[in-house]
């Protein structure tokens, strides 16, 4: 797992889901599933503006935009290349 | 000529006297904000009321609306109060509620409240369809694709004329899957009563700007975020629930952009907003237009109010704009206000005198206490009484179930007489809620019914633990499911305790995840706590009922 998927999981299972020790795969569906539920998304959002210097729009915080890490981290890389 | 259905009445007054004046703005996020004046508003309802007459939907039979945030589901629903139908909207499917669950929800709907149409987009019609089984009330699926391109606005052949004020002109549905075949029956006579009473207590003017949220499925959405200000010639501005629970800024900025005055949030909206906002999101942001949020529909917290405040008072919020209300739909929606431009009382009480022996007890020297805030006076049409088990009145300060009497009730829920004679004794409202009073003050003190109030959404723990039981190796009879108080989010959290047989730790957590995931894919709620224990952990009454409470507390006592 490279650092942005393990950073992320860790900050799911800690802070969202507040079970430090739930391990999430990369390709574990994280919307659609009701994993992080709509009220989180804000701070996931804010989490990776924190921590990856990348804004990624409220309009674009769906299963949509993404549904796992690995997708995630795909959305991240792109908008830190735009910037 | 007059016309004597009261909100056809309004409705023709607006679109006569004041046609270009804005009724709603409606906001999208990502896309420009779409202005309807009364005229638009009408024209495009009168539409939908041509629809409902073509496919030969009568007046009184029930429409039910499954439309997400749109202009749409505005024309529809005002379509039918045109046409005399009854409008009834329903949530639509969220991204992670299962398909399946909301389609036999969805059935289970039709079933008791036999619509005779539903209305919804081309994309979600194989959806609704799904849920209509042979022999369906319903003889109509309107898509919003095939709504006549226009309609002319005609009051005096409108098919609403034929309805008295006195019959029902609406339901609304609460959520969950034992709520949502409850609908709450109106009447227009209720409704108007209930705007008279409530548009005075807030002090309501036409130059007042509402600026919600609030999904229109839910009570505060319908009635104080949609229906008062369109029939007082209020502009509303309406943003979706999904656009703000991702982007909670929104609501800041609408209000500035529009010189909002009035808002409703639920308690927790309080918290998200003071701890999720962040400032460049609010850079020139001018808040002091704004003069009255009233906090309702579930139980207001000091905190929340103070730290919303806090937050927001660098912005120009006022602290006097900082108001509370106790509302139901069973009342159409206010029962109580707290008084325009003045901050809520509270109450500073005996911590152990309100939990042991049900008193709200001024506090003892060197005692814990607890700080209460007043939901308000009681509106002008409405009586209140708080009452012990036997229905006897109780004095000030003592804690009793909260009755209600006015000129605004409900008629009763609809095709479920069997609920109404539950509710409704002697001509007065039992609300399952607890409270007490003083000084005419209404404090709200935790509920008697089992509700659950997660975010505003109530849930049933009676819900929660039948889905419990479809989870694998979690028996029927062997889980419990009960609310506990997250005071950071200023809300309630749903918990779910469940026996197995295993003891082994790892195939316990796959139960847990296994029944987190089930109950948050099959509920209005996300579902955190999931606890698996093994076998007697569940206290039981002696008549073998699941006794809530003390399991609440035993949980509460073994987590601390």
């Amino acid at each position: 797992m490279n650092a942005i998927i393990e950073k992320i999981a860790t900050y799911i299972a800690k802070d969202i889901l507040k079970q430090p020790k739930r391990v999430i795969t990369p390709t574990e569906k994280l919307i659609s599933s009701g994993l992080v539920d709509s009220f989180s998304l804000v701070d996931l959002g804010l989490f990776i503006e924190d921590n990856f210097g990348v804004r990624i729009d409220d309009t674009e915080l769906n299963a949509e935009t993404f549904d796992t890490l690995e997708e995630l981290e795909r959305v991240i890389k792109e908008l830190g290349i735009r910037n | 000529m007059e016309i004597s259905v009261p909100m056809l009445s309004l409705l023709q007054q607006h679109f006569l006297n004041q046609p270009q004046k804005t009724a709603v703005i409606l906001q999208h996020a990502g896309q420009p904000d779409v202005l309807i004046d009364y005229q638009t508003l009408l024209e495009q309802s009168a539409r939908y009321a041509r629809a409902y007459e073509n496919a030969k939907i009568l007046p009184g039979e029930v429409v039910v609306l499954i439309l997400q945030h749109s202009a749409d589901l505005i024309f529809a629903f005002w379509g039918a109060i045109l046409g005399g139908q009854i409008p009834s909207i329903m949530p639509f499917l969220t991204e992670k509620l299962a398909p399946e669950r909301y389609r036999a929800d969805l059935a289970a709907l039709v079933g008791v409240t036999q619509p005779a149409a539903m209305v919804t987009s081309p994309e979600f019609e194989a959806e609704v369809r799904g849920a209509l089984g042979p022999g369906s009330s319903v003889r109509a699926v309107l898509l919003t694709s095939q709504i006549p391109a226009s309609a002319e606005v005609n009051f005096q052949q409108a098919g609403g004329l034929a309805r008295s004020s006195e019959e029902i002109v609406l339901l609304q549905h609460s959520s969950g899957t034992t709520g949502l075949q409850k609908g709450v029956a109106l009447s227009q006579r209720a409704i108007l009563n209930q705007l008279t009473a409530y548009r005075a207590a807030l002090q309501l003017q036409p130059e007042d700007v509402l600026v919600s949220w609030l999904p229109l499925y839910h009570d505060m959405g319908l009635i104080a975020g949609f229906l008062m200000p369109i029939l007082s010639g209020v502009t509303l501005v309406l943003m979706s629930p999904f656009d703000w629970v991702r982007a909670p800024y929104r609501l800041f900025q609408s209000v500035g952009q529009y010189r909002g005055t009035l808002s409703w949030l639920p308690n927790f909206a309080y918290n998200f907003c003071a701890q999720k906002v962040r400032e460049r999101d609010l850079a020139g942001v001018d808040l002091s237009s704004w003069r009255l949020i009233t906090n309702c529909s579930e139980p207001v917290k000091a905190e929340s109010q103070r730290a919303f405040y806090e937050r927001f008072a660098p912005y120009g919020l006022k602290e006097s704009a900082l108001a509370c209300s106790y509302a139901m739909a069973e009342n159409v929606f206010g029962v109580t206000q707290t008084p325009a431009g003045t901050l809520p009382v509270t109450d500073e009480i005996d911590r152990a005198a309100y939990i042991n022996e049900r008193r709200a007890l001024p506090p003892q020297p060197g005692q814990a206490a607890q700080v209460m805030l007043s939901s308000g006076r009681a509106l002008a049409n409405t009586k209140l009484r708080v009452v012990d088990e036997a229905g006897n009145d109780l004095p000030d300060r003592v804690i009793g179930e909260i009755a209600l009497q006015s000129d605004c009730m409900l008629t009763g829920y609809y095709r479920r007489p069997d609920a109404t004679e539950q509710a409704l004794r002697g001509g007065w409202y039992f609300t399952g809620d607890y409270g007490y009073t003083l000084n005419g003050e209404l404090f709200v003190a935790g509920r008697k019914k089992d509700m659950i109030i997660v975010g505003g959404k109530n849930v049933y723990p009676q819900d929660l633990e039948a889905l419990a039981y479809e989870v694998p190796c979690i028996h029927a009879g062997r889980a419990v499911a009960f609310g506990i108080e997250d005071e950071k989010a200023g809300t309630e959290e749903a918990v779910i305790v469940a026996e197995v047989d295993t003891d082994n730790p790892q195939e316990r957590e796959q139960i847990a995840e296994a029944l987190r995931r089930h109950v948050t894919q099959n509920s209005a709620i996300t579902l955190r706590y999931a606890h698996i224990v093994g076998a007697k952990w569940i206290l039981k009454t002696s008549s073998g009922k699941t006794a809530r409470a003390a399991n609440r507390e035993k949980f509460l006592t073994e987590s601390a």
